[in-house]
């Protein structure tokens, strides 16, 4: 595997992550538990969607067959779709969505703030500004992360409860294989290990203040990044490439 | 309007380039139609090279549906000066930043019901939420009510006075 072809496939795992969040917050358009909520989530789910275009444009750049962005996204099935696990879990009680996304946009910022300074010029350009709006999305996150944990007892449970589901998806957060081992080693992104350490300390510190009890040590799921995926992947899609699956090459 | 077709009195780059500037000032940004796209700051270079023009824009936000519009709005508005070959290019580097705002355009975001970005002073925490005096009376008695508002790129507030 040369710079480029893991460059593509880098491309794909981080695009992938930003569609299928943004796709999972999307369903969220007019259940959320109050107007100004409701209109939070699906302003988040467009940035990350905007995110996801970006990469996946760049990433068919990349691969250099001709494949688009649009390609790239309504196209492939669930087993060439490398997002995170953590991202397509599904949006079982508001909770759920708040921990999902406060987990990975912990994640994002500490992983763009590097990925600003990246080798690869059109990667540092596009993480500089994805930066902005992932610092954005931390602070509403973080803020439901305290008012959901310092709430009401049943808030709190709920809270707790799905920090204690998901927490088996932060390990592969870190997780690198060849690809991440070439362009880290071309200084193109950061070892993804090392951002293990800043990311415990900030989500520990964050969730000891909601007084969320530390999630007690559970197996690792893994495998998103290389296209295994739950059930789940499966249905989201079917519905998010309906339109081109059924009239393929439609456009506005 | 434009003589990019006459022989003889062929105006240079530069020239072309200044009435561009000058077309595009006149696109009303779609969400809040009081300032122009280029007083918002999208529009960062204008190059016109081999009869080919490029307009190179830096989205404000990655989400914002207005973007497909601007594009779209531009390579209209090029089309009617005369334009054949028109190309505008998305650059993310360096990200837009409400620094790039017009300082005249400021003054009529406020008159429209906008309070413009607040500058932290230097010293301020930055993790401190930022005093936004209302656009209508210039209460600084406000409170955040969504981070989130009608689109993106503006967050909610209630004055309390």
């Amino acid at each position: 595997m040369d710079t480029q072809q893991a460059l593509f496939r880098y491309n794909l795992r981080l695009g992938d992550t930003n569609l299928i969040l943004g796709h999972r917050l999307s369903e969220m358009c007019s259940r959320g538990p109050m107007l100004e909520e409701d209109i939070a989530l699906t302003n988040i789910a467009l940035d990350h969607i905007g995110q996801a275009e970006a990469l996946l444009d760049y990433a068919g750049t990349l691969e250099g067959l001709g494949r688009t962005g649009d390609d790239l996204a309504y196209l492939r099935p669930e087993w060439e779709y490398y997002n995170l696990l953590l991202a397509e879990q599904p949006n079982t009680d508001f909770a759920f969505v708040i921990v999902r996304q406060f987990m990975i946009d912990t994640y994002q910022c500490l992983l763009y703030d590097h990925l600003r300074s990246s080798k690869d010029e059109t990667l540092a350009g596009m993480a500089s500004r994805f930066l902005k709006e992932t610092l954005y999305h931390q602070r509403h996150s973080r803020n439901w992360v305290f008012r959901l944990g310092l709430g009401t007892e049943e808030s709190h449970s709920r809270l707790t409860a799905a920090v204690n589901e998901l927490w088996k998806y932060a390990g592969e957060l870190f997780e690198s294989d060849e690809v991440e081992s070439i362009l880290a080693a071309a200084g193109i992104i950061p070892n993804p290990a090392s951002l293990r350490e800043p990311w415990l300390e900030s989500v520990r510190k964050d969730l000891r203040q909601a007084s969320v009890p530390e999630p007690p040590a559970s197996h690792a799921a893994t495998g998103g990044r290389n296209g295994r995926h739950g059930e789940q992947l499966g249905h989201l899609l079917a519905e998010m490439q309906y339109l081109q699956r059924a009239f393929p090459g439609a456009a506005w | 309007m434009l003589l990019i077709n006459t022989k003889f009195n062929m105006p240079d780059n530069g020239d072309i380039e200044e009435l561009v500037w000058e077309r595009l000032s006149l696109i009303p940004d779609p969400e809040i139609p009081v300032i122009s796209i280029t007083e918002l700051g999208v529009v960062r270079a204008v190059r016109y090279c081999r009869e080919q023009l490029r307009i190179i824009i830096t989205p404000t936000y990655t989400g914002c549906p207005a973007m497909q519009l601007f594009m779209a709005e531009i390579k209209a508005a090029m089309h009617d000066m005369g334009f054949d070959d028109v190309v505008v290019e998305t650059v993310y580097s360096p990200a837009w930043t409400t620094d790039w705002i017009a300082p005249e355009a400021l003054d009529r975001l406020r008159k429209y019901g906008i309070a413009p970005p607040v500058k932290p002073a230097a010293g301020d925490d930055p993790l401190k939420e930022p005093v936004v005096p209302c656009p209508h009376c210039g209460s600084k008695n406000t409170t955040l009510r969504s981070q989130f508002g009608s689109t993106g790129c503006k967050a909610l507030y209630v004055c309390e006075l």
